[in-house]
């Protein structure tokens, strides 16, 4: 597909660029390259500043059909909200009938509802106001798998938590109020993390820089990790894990923490190329460790 | 056998050009034709087993208890596999040679060892006879490959003989999975209940139903996938493929 602009032409590539070529095709499905193996074009690169002569050639390709993160990130967290409240309050067919609508009689199945309605409260609201995302979309698929995480992972998990013959923990009074210290230090951490990321970017902008600690202590974490939010966010499941001694729990925080892994070591390393000057002490997810 | 060995090239052995995999190194070369030569022989002493076994019975009742161990060795040995894989000196995914390694050692150990109700079962026999033939062949295909000197005789018979052999593979294991199910409900065989000090609970029973109901979509994914490549193998005679 060739496209010849005067030199003057200022308007963003992809957006009208392929929408007049290939309008059946919305522009967030759309990725243009200059080079078939180079990165994709952003949407606001801007035709005259592209290194190309009058005579631009531009690659093409159908990302299939895209949905946006913010859509993704709210469906996939109110799952998990309201799946574990309907296992909190017992609602029919999951339990013998006996026990429909009653409560549980363990204070710790009472705190671990309001932790884990917290913490997906907070996603969500941090979804709405806290996040820039760098991407617009995602790939449309993901949504189905997402979901089945989240939600799948909820199910499980709350159907133990709530369940009549639930165990509370072996050491009583003392393990979850040391799990609860855990659990509220590290959602205050975790925020504290998205409300710094937060502030690197200005409005509407899609900028990045190397995060540094501020004046909020939980930040200084930032000194030795690269991805502090996903530290917090494994220390929040390792303390509910804790508060309810159950073993799905427990599953569900290894995958995550697995998941994260893998997503600290890519932007660790992301880091690392795009800026001389990234700080060498840091690890990608635990200090010191990895 | 006499016809001509298709597929392989005098020339050096990194004939960079055609082929795309860098391939493993000559040590680990030289590990694997041994590993792919003993697995070959294993299979083998099972095949010998059964025939031996059939023949001194007159019947193909009871033969699983005539090659138990070598099965359950030779089987067992195959999670080497998924090792190879990870330390990357067999370009497969690890997850997908993981998951098959599993399932066969699964039935292997979980189901066929541990229900001793469905040892004499003739849907063992059906399964045990499919798998030893397919990995005679799969072996032998590996090996003859890893040297540059693959007969079409046995690629053609890799590509082809799965066409039978999958399905009866399938009925087998399904088969002897729906035996299992009474014994596994009436013992609760490897099942945890509530109220326990982890708030965990599993019903082998109802764990064995799913696996079987897993095979709805797995089984018809494999099978093409194995039909398109033997298309895209056996249909073009000259050129080498990459070892699956």
């Amino acid at each position: 597909m060739k496209f010849e602009h005067n030199g003057k032409d200022n308007r963003p590539t992809s957006t009208k660029l392929c929408a007049a070529c290939y309008p059946q095709w919305y522009p967030a499905r759309q990725s243009i390259r200059l080079d078939p193996k180079g990165k994709s074009l952003k949407d606001e690169d801007v035709l005259q500043h592209l290194p190309v002569g009058t005579t631009a050639t531009f690659y093409f390709r159908d990302l299939g059909a895209q949905i946006s993160w913010v859509t993704v990130f709210l469906t996939e967290y109110a799952g998990p909200l309201l799946i574990y409240l309907m296992f909190y309050f017992r609602v029919p067919f999951i339990y013998p009938p006996k026990y429909d609508f009653t409560t549980s009689k363990h204070w710790v199945v009472h705190l671990a509802c309001m932790c884990h309605s917290f913490h997906y409260v907070k996603r969500l609201l941090e979804t709405l106001f806290v996040h820039r995302f760098s991407h617009g979309t995602m790939p449309l698929r993901n949504i189905f798998k997402n979901c089945t995480y989240y939600w799948g992972f909820a199910a499980w998990m709350a159907y133990y938590i709530n369940h009549p013959l639930y165990t509370p923990p072996t050491y009583g009074e003392q393990q979850v109020k040391m799990a609860l210290i855990i659990f509220l230090f590290c959602q205050i951490g975790n925020f504290s993390i998205h409300i710094a990321l937060r502030n690197l970017r200005p409005p509407g902008s899609k900028t990045r820089k190397i995060p540094y600690p501020t004046k909020n202590p939980f930040t200084w974490i930032f000194l030795l990790v690269s991805c502090p939010n996903y530290t917090y966010e494994l220390g929040s499941w390792l303390g509910f894990t804790l508060m309810t001694q159950c073993l799905p729990v427990a599953f569900f925080t290894l995958v995550g923490f697995i998941q994260m892994t893998v997503w600290a070591k890519a932007k660790h390393r992301s880091y690392l190329k795009e800026f001389r000057d990234y700080p060498p002490l840091r690890s990608p997810i635990l200090p010191f460790v990895l | 056998m006499s016809a001509p060995a298709m597929g392989t090239t005098k020339t050096a052995p990194n004939d960079g050009s055609h082929k795309k995999k860098k391939g493993p190194g000559t040590l680990a070369t030289a590990y694997l034709v041994i590993y792919n030569v003993v697995m070959t022989a294993g299979w083998l002493v099972i095949a010998v087993g059964l025939v031996r076994a059939y023949l001194a019975r007159g019947s193909y009742h009871g033969l699983y208890y005539s090659i138990e161990k070598p099965l359950k060795f030779f089987q067992t040995g195959a999670l080497l596999e998924i090792l190879h894989c990870a330390v990357g000196i067999v370009p497969s995914s690890v997850v997908l040679t993981g998951f098959q390694v599993m399932s066969r050692v699964f039935l292997t150990w979980a189901v066929t060892h541990s229900v001793r109700e469905v040892q004499s079962e003739d849907s063992v026999l059906l399964f045990v006879v499919a798998w030893t033939i397919t990995e005679i062949i799969r072996y032998s295909f590996y090996t003859f490959s890893l040297l540059n000197h693959l007969p079409y005789l046995i690629k053609w018979a890799r590509y082809t003989f799965f066409i039978v052999l999958y399905p009866m593979g399938v009925t087998g294991e399904l088969l002897t999975i729906y035996a299992a199910l009474p014994y596994v409900q009436k013992t609760g065989l490897y099942s945890v209940t509530l109220p326990n000090k982890y708030n965990f609970s599993f019903d082998y029973y109802t764990f064995l139903i799913l696996t079987m109901v897993s095979y709805i979509p797995l089984f018809p994914q494999l099978y093409f996938h194995m039909l398109r490549q033997r298309k895209k193998v056996l249909g073009h005679v000259e050129e080498y493929t990459k070892v699956e």
